[in-house]
């Protein structure tokens, strides 16, 4: 099989450690991944702002870089539901049918990290070892777009060494939306205030997630507040074993 | 009317009604944001009525099979909905009603104005009815010298209060208890001046208050929760009573209704009598529904009309993607999950509709430009859509709506706006790997932005909004596609 | 242009031009549960519906047929003065009741307290009574102003969900679905029971 990392424009740029931590976690586990340089950006944050003639040139340039893949993984359930759920439809309203249909056949074959470990490679124990205090925030899009439902609980779950502690409210938004949290800050923070509020009331030193927009914005609040909770991608804890348990790059 | 060829489907009127606020959405939520009662009444209520449904929704193992059978339905209506009205508006006929058409609300307010004056009647009582706020129908009433009476209990707490509502289910959900309080002792005549804020105490004074008025009312005016167009009839979906009084011991019912509120066949109700009061006040079943056809001898108003309006809806039909907001039967469960809502509140939306069905439906009625703001005004989180007993794809419908917007702003623009600017500048960056490369090397940059503990706190506009509360990582010293051309080489 | 064309022509060409080409039909899923398993009247249909009821804080009383009369009686005993529809069966209106023949005004049936009915038809699930106007259930009126009302439910009349009970009404008659007293829950989400329909509902459900 032949399996292809969609880093992702943010991990690439700002989040290089969620890309390494996907790389050793899929070759433990026996795969080689490819990393097909031509790749950029799958154009959700232009989708999603209202730029769907600009987004389209991304699209094609998406499936032109991963089609010729058996699969495709990435780091982050909201890029990989544009794929799924946007790419094909952006395609078809620009009187692209033929794009539509390729984009159409590599979303079938695009996989949120959990999707593939589970569905996919068919595990749940990873042979992970991070002894910390973690707890979860299902990202919107990989609760509601993938329906990933508890594949990265069942994940988490057969980490050793660690305590997963439940997230009060954790369906609740973060409040990051893309520009949402520019165009309406306010709110934007205000549900971030609630999300900051229930990761305290856990306890955890560490707050996961699939997505790593949604933990830029929840750590960036942490950070702000000062209050030493840290946040670290679902890769990084899945990648982390005894001989290394502290993950490269964490902040 | 404005000369327009005959039928191009309309926006709604300007200027009259209930559909265009005065802010922005980030303005009018600020506000909003700044009241802790306010945002302290709205937690409380949308996490009560959150479980509530919840507890209900799970006792029916075929929740799923309604859904998809009231979508279907639903879409099937507009699919022939020239066809259903005209079916509705013989069967009504037929039994003694009279029908009405509106282009708008313009012209609804003349046709239900013009009626209740030709029974001579001063007032009228209502029945809760969104469609009637949404054409500004009190305010044409008392410039005829005629005064509207709300009847539902939170429609009189708004109405009392000089309010607007701000949900569509509970629209004084904004209020608590001790307000409630302090608006009928000052606002309702022959009020027991011992009154206390005891919710029971507070229902009562509404009883003894209305009753008065329920039983020498001469005219009603109603919306509809639904019409059944193969036989004619009108249903009307409450708890407290107010409904079954206007709409049994009048002479007069002025029923006004959008042209979207049909389903084809008395089947159909099977569905929707089990979707909306599961989804809208978390109940197995809502205390009273009322069921009539036309005119019955003998028992309730003899006079029976139905206003049929458009008001925007056609616009709505005319998108093939929008279209399905009009599917919404108005139960309320989107705003209930929504997290913008609950901490923005109902008056933030400018518009009789909030929360997500009202931000893909307002600028729809309305026209995007007239409400630009509203797409935006969701992280597209998906929570409406689960929520939603029709499922009705809102995130979708939101994402299309900030589509049109930047393509109708661009239409009428010479200058494209600085957003425009920049979104058009990152796709042709992002369009290329070797350009990506490039500008992530250069925004590396930024490290030195980087004061204390590896973040930056502080950035220059748009990006403030950011970084006024959250902190910004720094650029790491590698990106990954270094990194893998360092450790990896070619691929 | 000679005349300008009606609100209602207008409104439907429009509709016309929105929909453009129509080719496609919908077609209607209908998987959900329509019929409820239950036999109609049977006693866990019964139980069921006085849940419900009980539950929206009606009163209900069992009656057999043949104690039908006894638990009337008592149950009418602290009802005060009584209106009934023309058509009551006979024997169930106590002698003092006042008889709606259509021509009492909204003041006098302010002026009782209590109305008795039958009823049309019932849905366990849902605690839901129909009243359709028939002879035995009267106008609308005289089952909304009195304060209380005490209806009748025979054990035949008990379905067990909305599909069945809509498929035993004449949609063409005025119908009014009882679910409970009347109730608000406009303030803080508390629910009050009783504002503007009758403040108390008591069902005699009669089986063998």
């Amino acid at each position: 099989m032949r399996v292809a990392l969609f880093v992702t424009c943010l991990a690439d740029t700002l989040f290089p450690q969620v890309g390494q931590a996907m790389v050793a976690l899929l070759e433990r586990l026996g795969h080689q991944v490819d990393f097909p340089a031509a790749q950029t950006c799958c154009g959700q944050m232009h989708i999603n702002t209202g730029y769907q003639r600009q987004a389209l040139p991304l699209v094609e340039h998406f499936t032109e870089t991963f089609e010729g893949y058996d699969a495709v993984v990435a780091p982050s359930g909201s890029c990989v539901g544009s794929v799924r759920h946007q790419h094909a439809a952006i395609a078809r309203r620009h009187g692209r049918a033929d794009l539509a249909d390729r984009s159409h056949a590599l979303a079938a074959k695009t996989f949120e990290l959990s999707e593939f470990l589970v569905d996919v490679l068919g595990t749940t124990d990873v042979g992970a070892y991070f002894p910390h205090r973690v707890t979860y925030h299902p990202t919107c899009h990989s609760l509601r777009m993938l329906r990933v439902d508890d594949k990265p609980l069942r994940l988490l779950r057969a980490v050793r060494g660690m305590t997963l502690v439940e997230l009060p409210d954790a369906d609740q938004c973060c409040g990051f939306g893309g520009t949402f949290a520019l165009k309406n800050a306010d709110t934007s923070t205000a549900m971030l205030a609630d999300k900051m509020r229930h990761v305290l009331a856990t306890k955890a030193e560490t707050v996961t997630a699939g997505d790593s927009s949604c933990l830029m914005h929840i750590g960036g609040g942490l950070s702000r507040l000062q209050t030493g909770v840290r946040t670290l991608h679902l890769a990084e804890i899945l990648a982390s074993v005894e001989t290394l348990h502290a993950p490269a790059g964490a902040s | 009317m404005s000369q327009v060829f005959l039928g191009m489907p309309a926006h709604s009127s300007p200027g009259v009604g209930a559909l265009r606020g005065d802010q922005t959405f980030p303005q009018a939520a600020r506000t909003a944001l700044a009241d802790p009662q306010l945002r302290r009444n709205l937690g409380h209520a949308t996490g009560t009525i959150r479980a509530k449904r919840l507890a209900v929704v799970s006792e029916l193992d075929d929740w799923e099979q309604l859904r998809l059978a009231g979508q279907a339905i639903k879409a099937a209506t507009m699919a022939r909905l020239d066809d259903h009205l005209a079916r509705l508006e013989q069967e009504v006929t037929a039994r003694g009603g009279t029908v009405h058409w509106a282009r708008d609300a313009v012209e609804a307010n003349r046709i239900i104005t013009e009626l209740v004056q030709a029974t001579g009647a001063d007032e009228v009582v209502k029945v809760k009815s969104m469609v009637t706020q949404e054409i500004g129908l009190n305010e044409a009433l008392e410039q005829a010298g005629i005064a509207a009476w709300e009847t539902d209990l939170a429609e009189l707490i708004v109405q009392l209060g000089h309010d607007t509502p701000s949900h569509i289910l509970v629209p004084a959900i904004h209020r608590n208890r001790s307000e409630i309080r302090e608006i009928f002792l000052r606002e309702m005549p022959g009020v027991d001046p011992d009154l206390t804020d005891e919710p029971r105490r507070l229902a009562m004074a509404a009883r003894s208050h209305l009753r008065r008025k329920f039983l020498s009312a001469k005219v009603a005016v109603s919306g509809a929760n639904f019409a059944v167009a193969e036989t004619g009839t009108l249903v009307v979906v409450e708890s407290e009573g107010n409904g079954r009084m206007c709409l049994t011991l009048p002479d007069t019912l002025i029923t006004v209704m959008g042209i979207e509120k049909l389903v084809p066949t008395w089947t159909d109700l099977e569905v929707f009598l089990q979707l909306l009061p599961r989804s809208s006040t978390g109940e197995r079943m809502n205390p009273y529904t009322s069921m009539w056809t036309g005119v019955s001898p003998g028992d309730g108003p003899q006079d029976f009309h139905l206003v049929l309006l458009d008001n925007g809806r056609t616009a709505v039909l005319a998108d093939e993607v929008g279209r399905e907001a009009l599917h919404c039967i108005r139960c309320s469960a989107c705003l209930n999950v929504c997290p913008v809502y609950e901490r923005a509140g109902g008056h933030a939306y400018g518009s009789v509709y909030p929360g997500p069905i009202g931000a893909v439906l307002t600028p729809q009625l309305t026209g995007v430009e007239q409400n630009a703001s509203l797409p935006y005004a969701s992280t597209l989180c998906g929570a409406c859509f689960d929520a939603c007993p029709v499922r009705i794809d809102i995130p979708s419908i939101l994402v299309h709506l900030r589509a049109r917007h930047v393509e109708e702003y661009a239409a009428e623009h010479r200058l494209p706006s600085a957003e425009s600017l920049a979104m058009g500048a990152a796709a042709w960056v992002m369009s290329s790997a070797r350009r990506f490369g490039f500008v992530t090397r250069t925004a590396r940059l930024g490290r030195v932005l980087g004061r204390r503990r590896g973040r930056i706190r502080s950035l220059p506009p748009p990006a403030s909004a950011w970084t006024a509360t959250r902190d910004v990582p720094l650029p790491p010293t590698e990106t990954f596609r270094e990194w893998w051309l360092r450790t990896r080489g070619e691929s | 242009m000679s005349t300008p064309p009606s609100a209602r022509d207008e409104i439907l060409a429009r509709i016309r031009t929105s929909l453009g080409d129509r080719t496609s039909t919908v077609e209607i899923p209908r998987d959900y549960h329509r019929t409820g398993g239950s036999p109609v009247g049977s006693p866990e249909l019964l139980e069921l519906l006085t849940d419900r009821l009980v539950d929206y804080k009606a009163t209900v009383h069992r009656a057999t047929p043949a104690d039908f009369a006894a638990v009337l009686a008592s149950v009418l005993e602290s009802a005060g003065r009584v209106v009934v529809p023309a058509g009551l069966p006979d024997g169930w209106a106590p002698p003092a009741a006042v008889v709606d023949d259509g021509s009492l005004s909204w003041a006098e049936l302010d002026a009782v307290d209590t109305v008795l009915t039958s009823c049309t038809a019932a849905a366990a699930e849902t605690g839901t009574i129909v009243l359709d106007g028939s002879p035995d259930q009267g106008r609308r009126a005289v089952t909304l102003i009195p304060d209380r009302h005490i209806c009748v439910v025979r054990a035949d009349q008990v379905v067990r969900g909305v599909p069945e009970l809509l498929g035993r009404l004449d949609p063409r008659r005025p119908l009014t679905f009882i679910s409970g007293p009347s109730a608000t829950s406009d303030i803080e989400l508390q629910r009050v029971e009783g504002v503007h329909g009758p403040r108390k509902l008591i069902v005699v459900l009669v089986s063998d």
